[in-house]
C-alpha cells in the first residue's frame, strides 16, 4: 500500500461543496413539502366514497414502496417530457422525491388518524368543546404527536435519498462531488468528505426534529 | 423490445437477486454479532456498535458504496466490482439488521433473562435457547421490511457500475430508445420481487399484534 491521501482537490472544491449542501437542503425541503401534500391528500382520497379512487391510492402506495427510487426517478425523468412538461433535472428530482416520500407519508399519516378513537371525539363534544377545539386539541395534536417520530425519520431518510438524484445530475452535494472526483480522480477523499457532510446534515436534522418534539409534543408535566 | 433485450434484463435481475441474498446473509451474520455486542452490557463495546449503527443510518447508501468501493482499491485490494459492492451491502445491512435485532432482543421481557440466570444458564445458552428464539419472532416483520429495502437498495450498485437490473435497464434503454417501456418493465420486475415479501411482512405484523393483545 503506497497511496498517499491528497485532500487538495477537496479543499479547493470546498466552496462549491458547501454551496451544494444548500442544493441538497433545497431538494429535501421541496421533497418534504410535496410529500406532506401528497400524504394528506392521499389519506383523504383513501377514504373516498368512490371505490376506484381508493384502489388507485392503495396501488400508488404499494407500487412506490416496492420499487427502487432510482427506477422511479429515471421513469419520471423520461415520462415528464413525453407528457409535455419540460423541467430541469432539479425540479424533476423534487417531484420524484415528493412522490416517493408521499407514498410513505400516506401510510404514516393514516396510522396517526386511525389512532384517534371515535369515543375521544364524542367525549370532547360531550364536554362542551367547540368543533374546532375538538379538532385542534383532540384530533390534530395527538395525531401529530403519534406520527411525528416516524414521519421525521422518514424525512431524514428522504434527505439522504437526495444523493440518488445525482443520477439525473440534479444540483446537490453528490453530483458536485462527482464533478470534483472526475476532475481530480481523488475518489476516496472526495466521497469520504461528503459522507461526513451527510452525517452532519442528518444529525442536525434529527436534533432539530427532536427539539420540536420536546417543545410542542411532550405531555404537559404537572 | 425484442427477446434478447428482455433476456438481458433477466440476467440483470439474477444479479439483483444474488446481490440481495449475499448482502442479506452477510449482513445477517455481522448484524447478529452487532446486536449481541450492542446488548452485552460491556460499555465500550456498546458505544462502538452504537457509533457503527449511527454512521450507517446517518449517511446515504450511495456514499457507503462509493467509499467502500474506492476505499478497498485504495488499500491495495484489487477486487472485482461484484465483490466490492457485495462488501458494501453487507456492511450496510449489518448496521440496519443489528439495530432491528437489538430492539427485538430488548423487547423480550426482562423476566426471561432473570429466569434463565436463576437457572444458572450460561450466556450462550441463555441467548440461543431463551432470548433469541423469542426475539426472532418479534423482529420478523421489521427484518422482512428491511429485506425489501435492501433489494431496492441494490439498484444503487448501478451507479457504481455494477450491471444488475437497473443498469441493465439503462443499457437496454440506451439501445432501443424506449426508456418508459424499459424502466416500466424494470420497475415491474422489482415490484414482483418486493411486493410478495411486503405482503408477507405485514401479514406477520398483524399476527404479532393479535398475539400481543
Amino acid at each position: 500500500m503506497n497511496y498517499t491521501l491528497d485532500f487538495t482537490p477537496v479543499i479547493e472544491g470546498m466552496p462549491a461543496l458547501l454551496m451544494a449542501c444548500l442544493g441538497t437542503f433545497g431538494l429535501a425541503l421541496g421533497g418534504m413539502a410535496l410529500a406532506i401534500v401528497i400524504g394528506v391528500g392521499g389519506v383523504v382520497l383513501r377514504d373516498s366514497k368512490v371505490a376506484p379512487v381508493r384502489w388507485l391510492v392503495k396501488a400508488f402506495v404499494e407500487v412506490i414502496r416496492n420499487t427502487p427510487f432510482l427506477v422511479q426517478i429515471f421513469f419520471i425523468y423520461f415520462a415528464l417530457p413525453l407528457a409535455g412538461v419540460r423541467l430541469d433535472p432539479t425540479p424533476t428530482a423534487i417531484i420524484a422525491l415528493g412522490i416517493n416520500g408521499g407514498a410513505y407519508a400516506i401510510e404514516i399519516i393514516r396510522g396517526g388518524v386511525q389512532s384517534i378513537g371515535k369515543g375521544q371525539i364524542e367525549a370532547g363534544l360531550a364536554l362542551g368543546l367547540h368543533k374546532a377545539q375538538v379538532f385542534r386539541l383532540i384530533v390534530l395534536k395527538p395525531a401529530l404527536r403519534a406520527i411525528f417520530p416516524s414521519l421525521t425519520s422518514q424525512f431524514v431518510l428522504l434527505t439522504l435519498t437526495t444523493s440518488v438524484a445525482s443520477a439525473i445530475s440534479a444540483y446537490e452535494l453528490t453530483s458536485v462531488a462527482q464533478r470534483i472526483e472526475s476532475d481530480s480522480f481523488r475518489s476516496f477523499e472526495v466521497y469520504g468528505t461528503i459522507t461526513l457532510f451527510y452525517l452532519v446534515i442528518s444529525w442536525v436534522m434529527m436534533r432539530f426534529f427532536a427539539a420540536i418534539s420536546t417543545r410542542y409534543f411532550s405531555y404537559p408535566v404537572k | 423490445m425484442g427477446s434478447n433485450e428482455f433476456l438481458f434484463l433477466l440476467t440483470g435481475l439474477k444479479w439483483t437477486v444474488l446481490l440481495s441474498i449475499v448482502g442479506f446473509i452477510g449482513g445477517g451474520v455481522f448484524g447478529l454479532a452487532i446486536a449481541l455486542a450492542r446488548t452485552c452490557g460491556h460499555a465500550l463495546l456498546e458505544r462502538i456498535t452504537a457509533g457503527y449503527i449511527a454512521l450507517f443510518q446517518g449517511t446515504p447508501l450511495l456514499m457507503q458504496l462509493f467509499v467502500v468501493y474506492y476505499g478497498l482499491a485504495l488499500v491495495g485490494l484489487k477486487l472485482d466490482a461484484w465483490v466490492a459492492v457485495a462488501i458494501g451491502f453487507t456492511l450496510h445491512a449489518s448496521a440496519y439488521l443489528g439495530e432491528i435485532w437489538r430492539g427485538s432482543i430488548e423487547a423480550v421481557p426482562k423476566g426471561q433473562t432473570e429466569a434463565a440466570k436463576a437457572l444458572s444458564l450460561h450466556y450462550v445458552w441463555r441467548m440461543k435457547d431463551v432470548i433469541l428464539p423469542q426475539a426472532i419472532r418479534i423482529s420478523l416483520p421489521a427484518t422482512i421490511g428491511f429485506l425489501v429495502q435492501l433489494i431496492k437498495g441494490t439498484s444503487l450498485a448501478a451507479i457504481v457500475g455494477f450491471t444488475e437490473l437497473t443498469r441493465a435497464g439503462n443499457i437496454v434503454s440506451n439501445q432501443i430508445f424506449q426508456p418508459l417501456l424499459v424502466f416500466g418493465i424494470v420497475g415491474a420486475l422489482y415490484f414482483l420481487l418486493c411486493w410478495p415479501l411486503s405482503l408477507y411482512g405485514s401479514h406477520l405484523e398483524r399476527r404479532l399484534a393479535i398475539a400481543a393483545r
